[in-house]
């Protein structure tokens, strides 16, 4: 039996097609994925991502306790309410999860982790903690949380949510969040476009997603969900990264801080020794110039013969073009030519720097609409 | 759910057949296919005087989340292509049972269409599936 978020019976009678994800029944439309997609490009869409687990940390130790656990350094947070994104590693530099992590207080952060990861994160967290001090992890099941993201989407949601928190957000910086009232208002998004990410508790939920359907914000599901993070080249854990790859073998290499040199985070020496031994594969952009789809596992031949594979890919609604993210050998270039084999085909690719689309707009110069 | 229409033939795996004036047949996908399957992509059709024998798999049409292929309902040689389906996939997801037919071949027999399922057969098939 799949875990249900408070706004499940809302999906449902709005005609979500639900599926399952990482233990939840989840929405992956509302009847058509490309045009929700498009209504996060161009005006306001919102996702239930209730699913994503928050935990809470609390204590003196905690900032100490995550300067061990996590690969970017979280004493870049001194304002409170800002966030960092970062990686959590194993000892061998395998990436754990990846996460969001908002300083609230001296002695209380809060991360935010993948849905599917949660219990092996959570183990992993608690399993760290017993060597810490003053490291207390409270799970937060209490609280939904709302992603709406698009050009219109923090315009909107102050419609919705009203004058307290329009003045609250104003000057709300990205990768920054503030309280108000019931509300904890991030900046933060997985679409490559402005918006907020709204953790609330549980039972506000069904009210604020209705609130914000009335103020324009078109429900979307995981599905459009999966086509904006691609082209935004935001990368997904499981299928980009996992507990096999490293962040320098995933396009994350800007997440790790190396300095200072004496933070002995976990995974720190698997990390120094493979940049010293030169990583041998590496994450790039990939553009179909034949038509078709690209999709997740498919082989691709680099020149030389040098082979790498698609970790993920999707037809991108924004460029009517197929895209792909893949790891291939550390001396495949931005440029290069590539083939894709799909069922028995060589179709022709390029590789290419992602993102692919920012904020409503093509990054690939070949590709400016 | 959406009418399953009487005139066409249907296959368990979702694809419709027409018999037309001309003694060919047209075929697609059916309403529940392409619902299951999300909105299209891309569309690989066969070429035309392709030969295809019953069941085989002559086409494939691609969603956002996943590709399918699509069987012959019967054997015959390829006729024709619904070439506007290459700029205009979405037309399955629109009107699958009319713009969106997929190709027309001739039938090598023209009996076997009469072992496909009627509107009712496919209702059921349908139904079993949810």
């Amino acid at each position: 039996m799949n875990q249900k978020t408070p706004l499940f019976e809302l999906h449902q009678q709005t005609g979500a097609k639900i599926v399952p994800f990482g233990g939840w029944d989840m929405p992956l439309h509302y009847g058509s994925q490309v045009e929700e997609h498009h209504k996060v490009r161009r005006d306001a869409g919102m996702f239930d991502v209730s699913h994503m687990a928050r935990v809470d940390l609390h204590g003196k130790g905690v900032r100490q306790f995550l300067r061990c656990l996590v690969a970017n350094n979280v004493d870049k947070l001194t304002v409170s309410g800002k966030a960092l994104y970062s990686c959590m590693l194993n000892v061998r530099g395998g990436v754990i999860d990846d996460l969001i992590i908002y300083f609230l207080r001296d002695d209380w952060f809060r991360l935010v982790v993948n849905a599917a990861t949660r219990d092996k994160d959570l183990a992993w967290i608690e399993d760290q903690a017993k060597q810490a001090h003053e490291v207390e992890i409270e799970p937060r099941p209490d609280l939904a949380m709302i992603a709406v993201q698009g050009p219109n989407g923090r315009d909107k949601t102050c419609v919705a949510l009203g004058d307290a928190v329009k003045g609250a957000t104003a000057d709300l910086k990205p990768f920054s969040a503030v309280e108000i009232n019931d509300y904890f208002i991030a900046r933060t998004g997985y679409t490559g476009e402005d918006g907020f990410e709204i953790l609330l508790p549980n039972e506000r939920a069904p009210d604020v997603w209705r609130a914000l359907q009335r103020a324009g914000v078109a429900p979307c599901g995981l599905g459009a969900r999966d086509t904006l993070r691609l082209e935004a080249g935001m990368n997904l854990y499981g299928a980009d990264m996992d507990d096999d790859t490293t962040p320098l073998e995933s396009g994350l290499t800007w997440t790790v801080a190396w300095e200072p040199k004496d933070r002995d985070f976990i995974g720190r020496q698997a990390l120094v020794k493979q940049r010293e031994r030169g990583v041998t594969r590496k994450l790039v952009g990939l553009l179909l110039l034949d038509k078709g789809v690209l999709r997740s596992h498919q082989q691709v031949t680099c020149a030389a013969g040098r082979q790498g594979e698609i970790t993920s890919g999707t037809f991108s609604p924004t460029l009517g073009r197929a895209i792909a993210m893949a790891r291939v050998p550390a001396e495949v270039q931005i440029g290069d030519s590539c083939q894709i084999e799909i069922r028995g085909k060589r179709l022709d690719a390029q590789v290419v720097k992602y993102p692919f689309v920012r904020h409503g707009k093509s990054c690939l110069p070949e590709l400016r609409l | 759910m959406s009418a399953i229409p009487e005139e066409l033939r249907y296959t368990k795996t979702h694809e419709w057949l027409r018999m037309m004036e001309d003694g060919h047949v047209e075929i697609g996908i059916t309403e529940h296919a392409q619902d299951m399957m999300g909105d299209m992509v891309f569309v690989e059709l066969p070429e035309v005087g392709t030969a295809v024998s019953t069941g085989e798999d002559c086409a494939v049409v691609e969603s956002v989340k996943a590709a399918s292929d699509v069987y012959a309902p019967v054997g015959g040689e390829i006729v024709e292509v619904n070439s506007e389906l290459a700029d205009a996939p979405e037309t399955i997801n629109q009107d699958p049972y009319q713009r969106g037919w997929l190709f027309r071949l001739r039938p090598a027999d023209p009996a076997e269409t009469g072992k496909l399922l009627d509107s009712a057969g496919y209702e059921r098939v349908v139904a079993a599936e949810s």
